[in-house]
């Protein structure tokens, strides 16, 4: 946890004359979970697509992994693009490849190695996130919610990158499964030495797993910092989320776990 | 930052030793791969084999897998292999890559080509059973539906209806006639050209006349139609499948086959008519342009000629057969919708599956009318 991964200054973001991000500022640490969280409409998923370029930027800088996003060239962003993975909220698994071949597309795009090693590097990485070898052939129509957000965590994670972004990664999952997945996002995260970047609405995953939290409202980060640091932030809208009546009984059903 | 990976022996003991050395990641993966196998197959015969991991700079996932395998293919020899060294994370990450089950992805075996010729054709005949059985099928939802209808006229979807007869038909005027008109002027002009040789020139008319209301004109546009707007009807019918809103529309008590398909074969049962009327004319008025300025036919001539060379039962023919092409042409289309599974590829196989069978159907439809229309002397 030394130098920041992911260093946003003075972000502005529009469309027309409509400004959603109006001077972001966020550090990502590397090596920790980074949670973001914000209401519907309030910016977090342009906040990410912005920084992994598919959005254009109207002012301030992004800076990924020491490179500054906005001013690198085609060359120099495609070699970052190699170093992160991304996890996309409906999973965007390419619907005409089998699950196994889902995970072995960036690798048959990037790595020149044999069919065989990506074979069994497919299979293991599909293991590693819980996806039985049953499954490794099926299509994406064939995988129900949480099979398909793993296979795409595993897709995200076929080029062994440094920095995962995941968009909502628990939505759509029962709280089992979600659990689950926290746990798994937990479990990768240490044997890799992953950076998580991940925008959620789970209360859930905002206490369990993540090690920092930022609070986008009214297109700014209005709280960032531990959870406790969030919870002392006066701004309405994080005392609305979480002081909430589910937020309290989430807190509630924490703390008696951890006693 | 990236070391090249390597593996050296040193030997010290009994137990023989390598060290291996430089980072063990993606990046490397396609040079750690062949040491990996060699070391494999030079330390066969070796008892126990100890792997000195304190040289590993980078380790990920792919030095992992590369590492099982070593130690798997000595396994299978009944051969002991000890790993040390491994720094603190890269530790945590082996054991993890271990748990996985060996060798689990079997490459899909491909079968000979001549059995797979033979699966193939096993395949299509049933799936053209299956096609035909669909067909049918929709058709008779439809028949029912159309029965629903008349019984109860209020459950008649009139602006749905109206809508796609706008789409199908007026929207499609400009280019059915752009394209009927200049079938027209190539009919005549190629015969112009040919006819001169017999000094047949006069009969020109007649031909273009009968092959225009008769065949071409209904044919043209049918075909037109069934690229243009079955293929658009599929796609829009496959979509709402995969989204599942023809499911939604079901658990609200109403049929789909109400609600979709009766609106859109009714309004391409109305409009192929139309569009088969304008298109007739405007290839006429090709002929007769060309007529005029290649053949040097005055207008009059090429009036007076048509109205002698042709009859109403030739318009009939062609009028006649325009409806049941645009239901062969609606039902392809909506039965092939119906039939999208989960994927982006079915939809697009779908589509194009709806517009060569209707196209096909309209061509075998068109024969039987022909010899159909012989039997009975029109």
């Amino acid at each position: 946890m030394s130098e920041p991964i992911i260093h946003v200054r003075d972000l502005v973001v529009g469309f027309g004359d409509r400004v959603v991000l109006d001077h972001v500022s966020v550090d990502v640490m590397g090596g920790e979970i980074f949670g973001f969280v914000g209401g519907s409409g309030s910016g977090k998923s342009v906040l990410l697509r912005t920084i992994i370029g598919l959005l254009a930027v109207r002012g301030g800088s992004i800076e990924v992994l020491g490179t500054r996003l906005d001013t690198a060239s085609g060359s120099e962003r495609r070699a970052i693009e190699r170093r992160w993975g991304i996890l996309f909220q409906q999973g965007a698994l390419f619907s005409s490849l089998t699950a196994l071949q889902n995970v072995q597309f960036p690798m048959r795009e990037y790595l020149h190695i044999s069919p065989r090693l990506m074979d069994e590097m497919a299979a293991a990485k599909l293991e590693m996130v819980g996806i039985r070898a049953v499954d490794h052939n099926k299509f994406p129509a064939e995988l129900s919610g949480g099979m398909t957000k793993r296979v795409a965590l595993a897709r995200a994670l076929a080029l062994d990158p440094e920095l995962v972004f995941l968009d909502e990664p628990t939505s759509g999952l029962d709280p089992i499964a979600a659990g689950d997945f926290d746990e798994l996002i937990r479990t990768l995260q240490k044997t890799l030495g992953l950076t998580v970047f991940m925008i959620t609405h789970d209360l859930d995953s905002l206490y369990t797993v993540c090690d920092r939290i930022g609070v986008l409202a009214d297109g700014r980060v209005v709280a960032v910092g531990g959870i406790s640091t969030i919870l002392a932030s006066p701004h309405p809208w994080v005392q609305a989320y979480f002081r909430g009546r589910r937020a309290t009984i989430v807190q509630s059903r924490i703390a008696n776990r951890t006693s | 930052m990236s070391i090249t990976p390597s593996i050296t022996s040193g030997g010290d003991g009994d137990t023989k030793r390598l060290m291996a050395a430089g980072s063990w990641t993606a990046a490397n993966a396609n040079l750690l791969e062949p040491l990996i196998d060699a070391a494999a197959s030079k330390t066969a015969g070796e008892p126990s084999l100890l792997i000195d991991m304190a040289g590993v700079t980078q380790f990920d996932t792919y030095g992992a897998c590369l590492l099982k395998r070593l130690q798997q293919a000595r396994s299978a020899r009944n051969e002991a292999t000890g790993i040390t060294a491994l720094q603190g994370r890269f530790e945590e990450l082996f054991s993890e890559v271990q748990e996985t089950p060996p060798g689990a992805a079997a490459r899909e075996q491909k079968a000979g080509s001549l059995r797979s010729a033979f699966e193939f054709l096993g395949r299509a005949t049933i799936g053209f059973g299956h096609d035909l059985f669909a067909l049918a099928e929709m058709l008779g939802l439809l028949c029912r539906s159309v029965v629903r209808v008349m019984a109860n006229p209020r459950a008649f979807r009139l602006t749905s209806t109206t809508y796609h007869i706008d789409r199908v038909g007026w929207q499609a005027v400009p280019i059915i006639v752009l394209i009927t008109f200049l079938i027209g002027c190539i009919i005549a002009q190629q015969g112009f050209f040919h006819f001169r040789k017999f000094g047949a020139d006069a009969y020109v008319v007649d031909m273009v006349g009968i092959l225009i209301l008769r065949e071409i004109g209904v044919l043209l546009v049918a075909i037109m139609v069934a690229g243009r707007s079955g293929s658009s009807y599929t796609a829009e019918l496959g979509s709402m499948k995969m989204r599942e809103e023809i499911d939604a529309l079901r658990t609200m008590g109403l049929d789909p086959i109400d609600v979709l398909v009766l609106p859109r074969v009714l309004a391409l049962v109305i409009a192929l008519p139309i569009l088969t009327f304008i298109g007739s004319m405007a290839a006429l008025y090709g002929g007769g342009l060309v007529a005029n300025l290649y053949g040097g036919m005055s207008p009059d001539i090429y009036i007076a000629r048509l109205k002698e060379a042709i009859s109403v039962t030739h318009f009939q023919v062609g009028m006649i057969k325009a409806p049941f092409m645009a239901l062969v042409i609606g039902i392809v289309a909506c039965a092939q919708g119906f039939q999208v599974k989960g994927s982006a590829e079915s939809l697009g196989r779908q589509t194009t599956n709806a517009v060569v069978k209707s196209i096909f159907l309209v061509i075998v439809l068109d024969g039987l009318f022909a010899i159909f229309f012989a039997s009975i002397d029109m």
